[in-house]
């Protein structure tokens, strides 16, 4: 490797004709080296943060909603965020059919929100979607909005019976999560 | 500080220009660790340890402040919630191995550190506070390991923290009160566990205010080296970077590849096991000891197992074991030899050697149990170390005659100082 330098008088090393010196690729190799670990190194010190495993294993919930009558609801946690699940009437169902979708401001139909043959059952988060309180509606004796569904009182965002935006700041209908049937009674959400 | 030669930092766009004249930051970098610091040419890797002990405490503070994302400092759920930095964390395992064997190698290399200083004598003035500043950050470190040690709340954290607090209650009179109060109850508990964690926390960042103190001081006088013959011209340095952040950078390659052997393969190697086994007060492990970088500290403690005159075992231990620490504050007035490195001095040299096995056979000794021979080799191994200090350093000064010095740097390293005043009144190497 020794031709590869040539020497000053003064024991420095003479540039290349090409202009690189082995020392230059020493010092980017080097640097580069170093630049690689210490990004992953990053990795663990990053996701560390994101959800642990015993969170996680809490991603899914069972609820037996077989005491929930017509025009009743019942709260439930999932993932640590209030869960709507409201089995509606008769009445109910029609009003929210009724509406003209395309004048809603998150376009959706009842059915589009619910499971087939189980339109009767709406499974929404009891998170509103405008900063994320908790709307009221889903326990006896509370307000339920303009709409007849949940009404947050924190910026007064109204949800019909579909869970759908209707008036007030919130930008989208309430989150449907994924869910099914385990069996006529029981639900698991997640 | 600086040499004269050194040179200035000098802000080349206008950016840089602008921010000088506002917070020359960029200044104080390169005159500190940058191509503003003239640095001995002599320097070999055993002056590479005050950079890894700086590198060790940046792991333990960012591997620190990330468990205390996930734990929890409450005796009711302490030893479950490190469980689950091992067990649902993310990575939780490699940070919190990381962070316990990283206490480890903080010790190793602040060990070789302190020896270095002490075959060196890098202790010797100008560099006394240097050497003091040390001392203080060493102290600290042991009180943030052992509150450290406790937070687990396994079984040895609990035994430890009641035995290291019982250390207190042999003080005479005011002693139990003062252990009592150390744990804020009358046996480690939740009042203990959360005063540790808060000044575990705390400490750490007085160690690394101190380190600023201790790197400021040494920046007075700039660093020893191996000849011990101070910087007499430009030809005797050359500037911190490129050449000591290149040679610093390749030591913690080095070091790094030992940490994580150790990190990945044998995490458990340094530990105990029954720190895995919740917090028990009704029963203590068979076998207690601290963590290894205590053991020479504890063979002191444990050598004293009989009264002298009124004063009882157990304090004399406890006394022993702090004054083998608070003695190394007076050893730039212990040791009087004008001659710095241990290279040069013959005598001193075997002494030296004696003593790191002497230190040696005590960290071993404090990892034994407390039975015939070890608390009879530890009593020797105890006093063997004070006379160390307080007799065989202050003698060897008197009498040693040191081997002839270089006149320069320079000429340790290339045989011939061209640039100084060689063949002036100073001592030459007999050729």
């Amino acid at each position: 490797m020794a031709e590869q330098v040539t020497m000053n008088q003064d024991g420095t090393a003479a540039i290349e004709s090409d202009g690189v010196r082995r020392r230059d690729f020493i010092n980017i190799a080097a640097v580069s080296f170093a630049g690689v670990g210490g990004a992953t190194v990053l990795i663990p010190l990053i996701t560390q943060m994101a959800p642990s495993k015993d969170v996680l294993a809490q991603a899914s919930t069972e609820v037996d909603v077989s005491a929930v009558e017509p025009g009743q609801a019942i709260k439930t946690v999932w993932r640590k965020q209030p869960m709507f699940i409201r089995n509606l009437t008769p009445a109910e169902i029609d009003a929210a059919n009724k509406v003209d979708v395309g004048s809603l401001r998150d376009p959706q139909t009842l059915a589009e929100r619910t499971l087939e043959g189980k339109t009767n059952w709406l499974v929404t988060l009891g998170v509103c979607t405008h900063l994320g309180c908790v709307p009221l509606g889903a326990a006896q004796g509370e307000v339920k909005g303009e709409f007849g569904g949940y009404f947050c009182p924190c910026h007064g965002s109204h949800y019909d019976t579909a869970a759908r935006i209707r008036k007030g700041p919130a930008p989208t209908n309430l989150v449907v999560p994924e869910y099914e049937f385990l069996s006529d009674t029981v639900i698991k959400i997640g | 500080m600086s040499f004269s030669w050194a040179k200035h930092y000098e802000p080349k766009s206008d950016l840089t220009k602008w921010l000088d004249q506002r917070l020359p930051l960029p200044r104080l970098v390169y005159g500190a660790i940058g191509g503003g610091y003239p640095v001995p040419r002599n320097l070999n890797y055993f002056w590479n340890f005050g950079v890894l002990a700086g590198v060790a405490l940046v792991m333990q503070i960012v591997t620190g402040i990330i468990m205390a994302m996930h734990y929890a400092p409450n005796a009711l759920v302490a030893f479950d919630s490190t469980e689950h930095i091992m067990r649902d964390v993310n990575w939780g395992w490699m940070l919190r191995y990381a962070h316990a064997n990283g206490a480890s190698f903080f010790f190793i290399v602040v060990y070789i550190h302190i020896f270095r200083g002490l075959y060196f004598s890098s202790y010797k003035a100008p560099r006394e506070m240097i050497w003091l500043l040390g001392l203080v950050i060493f102290l600290l470190m042991m009180a943030t390991a052992f509150m450290g040690y406790v937070l687990p709340w396994g079984q040895m954290s609990f035994w430890g923290a009641k035995v290291i607090t019982g250390l207190f209650g042999a003080i005479p009179l005011v002693g139990e009160p003062i252990q009592t109060w150390l744990l804020g109850g009358f046996a480690p508990d939740n009042a203990a566990l959360n005063r540790f964690f808060s000044l575990h926390y705390l400490l750490p960042f007085v160690t690394a205010g101190v380190i600023i103190l201790h790197i400021w001081a040494l920046h007075i006088p700039g660093s020893s080296n191996p000849t011990g013959v101070e910087v007499k011209s430009e030809s005797d340095t050359v500037p911190f970077h490129p050449y000591y952040t290149a040679k610093d950078g390749f030591g913690l390659g080095v070091f790094l590849i030992l940490f994580c052997s150790v990190l990945f393969f044998a995490p458990n190697f340094l530990g105990h096991a029954d720190n895995y086994i919740p917090a028990n007060p009704l029963s203590t492990p068979a076998h207690i000891v601290p963590e290894w970088y205590f053991w020479p500290f504890y063979a002191i403690l444990r050598a004293f197992t009989f009264d002298f005159f009124i004063v009882p075992a157990k304090l004399l231990g406890v006394l022993a074991m702090f004054a083998s620490i608070l003695l190394l504050f007076f050893l730039p007035w212990l040791d009087r030899s004008p001659v710095r490195s241990g290279n040069y001095r013959p005598l001193f040299k075997i002494f030296f050697g004696i003593l790191v096995a002497d230190v040696l056979l005590l960290g071993y000794l404090g990892g034994a149990p407390a039975e015939e021979p070890y608390v009879m080799l530890s009593q020797l191994g105890s006093a063997y170390y004070f006379a160390h200090f307080l007799i065989i350093l202050p003698i060897i000064s008197k009498i040693e005659k040191p081997k002839p010095l270089p006149y320069s740097i320079t000429e340790s390293v290339l045989g011939k100082d061209s640039s100084g005043m060689a063949g002036g009144p100073v001592l030459q190497p007999a050729e």
